[in-house]
């Protein structure tokens, strides 16, 4: 983890309420996808953890969604502006463990991380396939991104307005696959966890204090032991949690 | 040149920055971060006998110029401290470490602390009487003078280290609970513990802890934490350590003008990981500023 000053470089809206944040600065502290900042805003007392969508050697995407006070304040935030940022956060995904044709499944704001997940498994030879989940037509983003990067990009809307009508869950037993990455709610995990027939990972969302492992604010229990979400986490394999 | 020594039981700090119990794990965490041998020394989190996971997830809610939180005092259990953790900070702190011990019966705590008095690494041992987030401990052994005193006396007799015991702010007289400790045996009053509050969430409707209430912490309670750290300077004669949102050395002077010989720096740490190391760089500059030689000068300066 390092701490810094990052550049906002653009801060622009993709949907009604996800916003598209690049930031320069020191990247050293990325190891792996799924990993985290923890940024400061002026007037507010905790930093905002988000998930890093992707990042080069001194530039980092975020994407974000506006659901409180803070975010909307970050959503202000212009080119030329500064943010004190707590950088490489969290375990990220633990690819070496995963397998050659993975599912990544991305529920709403949880589809960020899968955007650098599947650019670094490609790089890697492996051949992923994104499922994307949205609630319906209007809030789809990221879906030309992905495409553009490389990646099979499958789309479903829980109302059917775009792709399959449903959750990226009732998609699992027809894309072939050996394994699976997933980030979202935790209602779109337990439809997942019905659902799977492989091994697999989830990157978890909690309340965080610090997001570096101090205040103990984010404990989860596993199946080996009390895990800090912040620190020992976010990414659980499938085969540690309880539900 | 400035001298920021100052003593607390006889043995000598460098600086009076004392990282606070439960925001600075137990030390190796920072040391991943910066040489934690430039604090003063750091108060290790709340332990009791047994090992405990806390209460349900949220623990935490942001507050204006604070948070609530609402760990439970999550710990491995005085024995794994002893056994795992304490070797640890021995790999990277080099200075005798505060021991900060709470429990749920008077036992409970003799019996951790006869367990902790035999480790050469522990300094000082701070009783924390003020814990607001358990039930039928922590803090319902600080809410009264004989309570305080029953304690202070039990622990007092199983060890021979310096002994602390850190008060809760949620009294009526905060005075005569620290007065009680001092009579009891205590060599040293901690104040204050977080103010107990609480945060409704507009869209669930439902408290934003599990908890239901929380203990706020930061810079929203430092007014609370220098008055009554100023009350319970002119109560005792032991030393006073004054805790509750101090944030840069400017803080650390007042608290010190209010009374207190040494500052603990709490919520700070979990928004700016490297906040103990910056007061204790920024302390000579701003002592300097408003013409302080010695910090030892200054203590209770403000009475």
């Amino acid at each position: 983890m390092i701490q810094g000053q990052y550049l906002v470089r653009s801060n622009t809206p993709l949907t009604k309420s996800m916003m598209q944040l690049s930031l320069e600065g020191d990247t050293s502290a990325i190891k792996a996808p799924g990993q985290f900042v923890n940024i400061k805003l002026d007037g507010f007392y905790l930093r905002r953890p988000l998930s890093v969508c992707d990042w080069n050697e001194n530039r980092i995407t975020l994407l974000y969604k506006i659901v409180g006070d803070g975010t909307r304040a970050l959503s202000r935030m212009v080119p030329g502006q500064s943010l004190d940022v707590l950088c490489g956060l969290g375990n990220g995904f633990m690819i070496d463990k995963g397998g050659k044709k993975p599912l990544l499944i991305g529920g709403g704001a949880g589809i960020a991380p899968m955007y650098g997940l599947g650019r670094v498994l490609l790089e890697r030879g492996v051949e992923p396939t994104v499922v994307l989940g949205f609630n319906t037509r209007e809030e789809i983003f990221y879906k030309r991104e992905m495409e553009a990067a490389g990646l099979n990009v499958v789309v479903c809307t829980a109302d059917g307005s775009f792709g399959a009508k449903g959750y990226p869950s009732d998609l699992m037993g027809e894309l072939e696959h050996d394994y699976f990455y997933a980030c979202g709610p935790e209602a779109m995990f337990r439809a997942i966890e019905a659902a799977a027939r492989t091994s697999g990972q989830y990157s978890f969302e909690e309340r965080m204090g610090c997001g570096f492992g101090a205040c103990m604010g984010c404990t989860c229990r596993t199946k080996y032991g009390n895990k800090r979400i912040c620190k020992d986490g976010p990414v659980l394999m499938r085969e540690e949690v309880i539900w | 040149m400035v001298n920021t020594r100052v003593s607390l039981n006889d043995i000598t700090l460098d600086n009076p920055v004392i990282a606070a119990s439960g925001t600075f794990g137990y030390g190796h965490e920072f040391a991943e971060l910066y040489d934690i041998n430039c604090l003063g020394t750091f108060s290790f989190k709340g332990t009791t006998r047994e090992p405990r996971y806390g209460n349900p997830t949220p623990r935490i809610a942001e507050c204006p110029s604070g948070l609530i939180n609402a760990i439970g005092l999550q710990n491995p259990g005085i024995d794994k401290v002893i056994g795992e953790e304490i070797p640890k900070i021995r790999q990277c702190f080099r200075k005798p470490v505060i021991a900060n011990i709470s429990g749920f019966s008077e036992d409970e705590y003799v019996q951790c602390v006869e367990k902790i008095d035999a480790c050469p690494e522990v300094g000082w041992i701070e009783i924390n009487i003020s814990c607001p987030n358990v039930h039928g401990g922590g803090m319902a052994f600080g809410t009264t003078p004989e309570a305080a005193a029953r304690i202070t006396g039990l622990v007092r007799r199983v060890t021979k280290k310096p002994l602390w015991i850190k008060l809760s702010p949620n009294v009526t007289d905060i005075a005569a609970i620290a007065r009680a400790c001092e009579d009891a045996g205590a060599d040293a009053i901690s104040l204050i513990n977080t103010i107990m509050g609480m945060r409704i969430d507009l869209k669930t409707r439902r408290p934003a802890v599990a908890g239901i209430t929380g203990g706020l912490s930061g810079e929203a309670i430092r007014p609370v934490a220098l008055r009554m750290v100023y009350q319970v300077y002119e109560a005792v004669k032991i030393p006073v350590v004054g805790i509750g949102g101090v944030s840069c050395a400017e803080d650390v002077l007042e608290m010190m003008l209010a009374g207190a010989t040494a500052v603990q720096v709490g919520a700070a740490n979990l928004v700016n990981p490297f906040a103990c190391r910056d007061i204790v760089r920024d302390l000579p500059a701003v002592m300097e500023k408003y013409g302080i030689t010695a910090l030892t000068d200054i203590i209770g300066g403000a009475h």
